[in-house]
Parts: structure tokens; C-alpha cells; sequence
């Protein structure tokens, strides 16, 4: 299968190991490449066994907020006899993310494998891939490599001889970045708007039909495989205490170049970009990057010299987030960007609550107006201040998610804001319209 | 309202997909599959589906109002999505964009008069490391230069 870009030998492949290989999606590849290997090791333990072995190897979640995933699989109740259910989270909308694409593209049995160590883990019975409606073509690609697992005997009834039933389906979005949120996602697979549910209870105790849940970003599903083949520890060891494993970073912008990339966790941004990424595209000096799809405080160049792990990246005061880097050079004008950012919450908000719906409106009109010519000086500090207001007062993260962002370009950025309001005579009028 | 063979054989099998009495899960992927086939949600559509599920047609509606991928319009031939998110922005989406309406004479979520090309400026598409990209159906195309973009348009005269 084609490579969308070159990979750079300084990677280390985990769950992208099978990429460019011919047929790397078939079974024969993947059983003649250590497939099914951890799920058989996983069936003959325990699911306590298999819930600490994943605990061991520190993964954490790849889809946005980097919770524990074996803490979460934990928090499944065991003594019930109601069905159990695992939902793939492979909606992938955070702008700069393009990861979970490839690994459904180039792997899609490292993901099946994953979901059904999963399954014994919880004592799951069913489950779903959620997939963004843009991405049809995987969900036949999908559809068609399911087909062949039940065929073959790695889906459905005793799978590959060891007892153990479960049922996997693709499910198909159809356009809504706020189906990515967990919640939202559950709701949407019951076929309603994508709206938030208020929490508790969390999925793994109320999920997909009122049941509990398993759900996880792709790329987690995908690191699970080789954390039951080689163990738990041996993954830790790929990463930083507390940050297991590889992940895969999705680097854009101008950069020379551009691509996917597997690195261990804690690698330093800068040689990641330096060294893999090419440097910066044309000679340009670096002004700023976003570190992990567009929800993320952004950084300043002078800020990147850092580990590339969880906690490096939250003392920083930012996030890893989805692992969608986007670099910018000097020339970027950041108001310009700030308001791309917010259009783009601002359509995607579902409405449910008014923090988000009328913040997100409010914030993209005051940016938009600062970029038209129209802004006020007072302007500036109200976008910080909203923003800042919307801080945890939403139903859902998204909120959250616009107004961080938008508070680390008004901070870190503001010449370039004071830049556009000093060009507007009237900025400091107080007869300058409001809305 | 009568659908293809391979439409019912997935909508049949679509409905196996969910536990006891939650059927309603089929919804949305039923919605899907059909816009392609039909063209657009029609209150046909919306109709049947409703009575298949035994939901009510509001119930579908507000589904279909929510979601940016069902259409109740038709759309053209060639529905060209131009992404302009950051990503793509950084490196020549939005100028890509403007292209494409000068070159097509159409806006955002506009169809020409002959039915062949709509155009959509849309939010990010998962391709943001081979940016700028866009999608003409469901077909993707990387790394799109304005020259790129004229050829990919040529083709689909
Ligand atoms: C607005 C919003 C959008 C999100 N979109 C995605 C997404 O597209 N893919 C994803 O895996 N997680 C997304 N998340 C995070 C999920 O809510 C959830 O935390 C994640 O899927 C859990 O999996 P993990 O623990 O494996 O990361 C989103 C969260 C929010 C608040
Ligand atoms: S920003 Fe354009 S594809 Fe992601």
C-alpha cells in the first residue's frame, strides 16, 4: 500500500512497523509478522493479568486527554452478567490529525487484535469502529478486512480456536467534529445528534447502550497487541517514567519535511523537528507551533526545546494532545491564525450549552473584527477575558478546547494584535460598536 | 420508496449490528449509504427511514439537520471540498479556495446550473501532513498546488 510520505530512519516503529509492506493489511501478512501472538498470550490470563499488563506499560490515551489506559479498562465493573461493549474512537477531526487514517489504511488487523484484548479485558462482547464519514474509503477497507477475519475464523465465534466470541462493526459518521468527544460519539452511535452527556457515569460504567464501555482512540487500540507479545515493561521502556510507548506525530506546516511520524515518547520537539521533520521550509526562522491539534496552548519557538511526553508537555502548559504538530514560520500572521481556529469551534460547537455556542460565536466576531480593521484596544483584552471565562464552565471539553488556544495567542502574541487595532483610528473610541 | 439490492442487503445486514430494540443505532450509517444512492435526503428518505425505525420523522430530521455531511439539496456530479484549516491554511488551502470559486463560479455549498460541480469549503479532512488537501467526493488529493488543482478539475469535464 502507498506511503503518503517517506519514513525517516530515525523512527521507532511500534504500531507503524507493518507500513509499506506489501498486503500489509491481510491476515497472512499479519500472522506471518507476530499477529494474534498477544491475543493468544492474553487468553490464557487473566483479565486482571491482562488489565495490569497494560498498566505496566504506562500507555496512555493517544486521542486527546492522555488518561491511563489501563486505569480506565479497570474502572469496567466486573460482577455483571449485562453485555459489555468496545467502541473504537476513530472519528479523528482535531485539526492537525491524520494518524489513525493510516494506521485503519496500512494495519488494520493491528487495530482488530487490539479491540479483542480489549474485549477479554473487560469481558466484552460486541463492538464498534466509529469512523468520520469523510474517511469512507476506510470504512469499506475495513468492512472488506472483517469480512475476511470472519471468514477465516478471527472474528465472530471461537476466535482462532480459543473459545472466545465477539462481533465487530464499522460505524459510519456522518460530519461532526463534536462526535470525536467521547460522550458525544456514544450518542451519535445510538443514532441521535451528537450531543454531550453529563458525567458520571463515565463509559465504562454507562457507555454505548447504557452499557459498559471500553472506548479508545485507534492509535491506543494499536499499542496494545505488542504490549501483551513483549510486555508491559519492555513498552514503558520505549518512553519516559509514566509516558509508555511510541507515538505517532503528525507534523505539518513549514517544515521541509511534512509527515507521519513513530517516535518514543520524550523525544526533544526540536530535534524531532529538526532531525526528522527536515528543519524549516526556505531558510525561515520558526515563530510558533501548535504541539497537538488545534485544542493545545500554542508554543513559541523559544518554548520547544522540551520533551515530547505527557508531563513534559502539561509543565510547558500545553498538552500531547492528539499529536497533530503544526509549525509556523515568521511570517504567519497569528491573528489570522486565532480566527481560523475559532471559525472552526465555532461551526463545529453542537449548541447544547451556552458557554460554548455563544462564546465560540462571540470570540470568532471580535477576531474576525480585529483581522477586518474594525477592532477596539479593549477588544483584545476581551478575548482573553471570554475565553478565559469559558474555561471549564462547558458540558464538554470543547469549550474548553476553543478557548485555549485562543487565550496562548492573545498572550503570547499580542504586538501582532495591538499591530491591526493600531491601524483602526478609532480604536480607543469608546463609541467603537460592540457586537 | 424502493432502494438497490446491495442497498437493502446493507441495510439488512446494518440492522443486525445493534443490541435488542436499539435499532435506531442503524440510523445514521442508513442515512449515509442512501444520500449516495438517492442523491440527497429527500422527505422521501427521511419518510422510510423513519418507518422502517419506528421513529418519527422529526426525529430524523433533527438528526439530518445536525450532521454537516447529509444534504437535503442535491449536490453536483463532482462535489469539490476544499480544506482551509490550519494546516492546510498555512500552506495555500484558503488561496486553493478562491481559486476554485473563480474557476467553478460558484460559492461555499453552491452547485453550478448544470448539476456537474458543487464546492465546499470545509474543516479539516485528516490529511493535514500532506497539506494543502482536498476531497472531490470521497476521493482525497495531497499536497495540491494551483496547478494541481486545474488538472484534477480538467479531469472531471
Ligand atoms: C471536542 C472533542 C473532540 C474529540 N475528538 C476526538 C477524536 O476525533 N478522536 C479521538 O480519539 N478522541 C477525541 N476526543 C477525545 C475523546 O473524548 C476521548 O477522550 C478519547 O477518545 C479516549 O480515548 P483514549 O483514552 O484512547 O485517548 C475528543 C474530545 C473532545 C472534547
Ligand atoms: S487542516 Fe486541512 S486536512 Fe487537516
Amino acid at each position: 500500500m502507498r506511503l503518503y510520505n517517506p519514513p525517516s530512519p530515525l523512527e521507532t516503529k511500534v504500531v507503524s512497523k507493518r507500513f509499506g509492506m506489501e498486503n500489509s493489511w491481510k491476515l497472512d501478512t499479519y500472522l506471518a509478522t507476530g499477529g494474534f501472538e498477544g491475543f493468544k498470550k492474553a487468553m490464557a490470563m487473566s483479565c486482571d493479568e491482562v488489565i495490569n499488563e497494560v498498566k505496566a506499560s504506562s500507555l496512555r490515551g493517544r486521542g486527546g486527554a492522555g488518561f491511563p489506559t489501563g486505569m480506565k479498562w479497570g474502572f469496567v465493573p466486573r460482577n455483571t452478567d449485562a453485555p459489555k461493549y468496545v467502541v473504537v474512537n476513530a472519528d479523528e477531526s482535531e485539526p492537525g490529525t491524520c494518524k489513525d487514517r493510516l494506521l485503519m489504511e496500512h494495519d488494520p488487523y493491528l487495530l482488530i487484535e487490539g479491540i479483542l484484548i480489549a474485549a477479554k479485558a473487560v469481558g466484552a462482547s460486541k463492538g464498534w469502529i466509529y469512523i468520520r464519514g469523510e474517511y469512507r474509503y476506510l470504512v469499506d477497507h475495513i468492512d472488506a478486512v472483517l469480512k475476511e477475519a470472519y471468514q477465516r475464523g478471527y472474528m465472530g465465534k471461537n476466535i482462532a480456536g480459543t473459545g472466545f466470541d465477539f462481533d465487530l462493526y464499522t460505524q459510519i459518521g456522518a460530519g461532526a467534529y463534536e462526535c470525536g468527544e467521547e460522550s458525544a460519539l456514544l450518542e451519535s452511535l445510538e443514532g441521535k445528534r451528537g450531543v454531550p452527556r453529563i458525567r458520571p457515569p463515565f463509559p465504562a460504567v454507562s457507555g454505548a447502550f447504557q452499557a459498559p464501555t471500553v472506548l479508545n482512540n485507534v492509535e491506543t487500540f494499536c499499542a496494545v497487541p505488542d504490549i501483551l507479545r513483549n510486555g508491559g515493561k519492555w513498552f514503558a521502556d520505549l518512553g519516559t517514567p509514566k509516558n509508555g510507548g511510541t507515538r505517532m506525530v503528525c507534523l505539518a506546516g513549514h517544515v521541509n519535511k511534512p509527515g507521519v511520524y513513530e517516535v518514543p515518547l520524550g523525544m526533544n520537539m526540536m530535534y524531532f523537528i529538526n532531525e526528522i521533520g527536515g528543519g524549516m521550509r526556505g531558510g525561515k526562522k520558526m515563530k510558533a507551533l501548535i504541539p497537538g491539534g488545534s485544542s493545545c496552548p500554542l508554543l513559541t519557538a523559544d518554548e520547544c526545546d522540551i520533551a515530547m511526553d505527557y508531563d513534559s508537555m502539561a509543565k510547558a502548559g500545553t498538552m500531547l494532545g492528539s499529536g497533530g504538530m503544526m509549525v509556523m514560520d515568521e511570517d504567519t500572521d497569528m491573528v489570522k491564525v486565532a480566527l481560523r481556529i475559532m471559525r472552526f469551534y465555532k461551526h463545529e460547537s453542537c449548541g447544547w450549552c451556552i458557554p460554548c455556542r455563544e462564546g465560540t460565536t462571540w470570540l470568532q466576531k471580535m477576531l474576525a473584527r480585529i483581522v477586518d480593521g474594525n477592532g477596539a484596544t479593549r477588544d483584545i483584552d476581551l478575548i482573553g477575558d471570554l475565553a478565559k471565562n469559558m474555561l471549564g464552565r462547558t458540558f464538554c471539553p470543547l469549550g474548553d478546547a476553543a478557548a485555549m488556544p485562543t487565550i496562548s495567542i492573545v498572550e503570547k502574541f499580542r504586538p501582532e494584535f495591538e499591530a491591526y487595532v493600531a491601524k483602526n483610528p478609532f480604536a480607543s473610541s469608546e463609541l467603537v460598536q460592540v457586537a | 420508496m424502493t432502494f438497490s439490492p446491495g442497498l437493502e442487503a446493507r441495510f439488512a445486514d446494518l440492522l443486525t449490528h445493534y443490541p435488542e430494540g436499539r435499532h435506531r443505532g442503524a440510523l445514521i450509517p442508513m442515512l449515509m449509504y442512501a444520500q449516495d444512492e438517492v442523491g440527497a435526503i429527500t422527505p422521501d428518505l427521511m419518510a422510510e427511514l423513519a418507518a422502517r425505525l419506528g421513529i418519527s420523522v422529526l426525529q430524523v430530521d433533527e438528526v439530518v439537520g445536525y450532521y454537516s455531511m447529509l444534504h437535503k439539496k442535491p449536490q453536483g456530479k463532482y462535489h469539490v471540498q476544499i480544506c482551509t484549516n490550519v494546516a492546510c491554511m498555512l500552506l495555500g488551502g484558503a488561496e486553493l479556495y478562491e481559486q476554485a470559486c473563480t474557476r467553478l463560479g460558484v460559492g461555499h455549498k453552491q452547485t453550478q446550473a448544470s448539476g456537474r460541480f458543487s464546492l465546499e469549503e470545509v474543516e479539516c479532512i485528516g490529511a493535514c501532513s500532506w497539506a494543502p488537501a482536498i476531497q472531490v467526493n470521497y476521493d482525497f488529493h495531497h499536497d495540491v498546488t494551483p496547478a494541481k488543482l486545474d488538472e484534477i478539475l480538467d479531469g472531471l469535464q
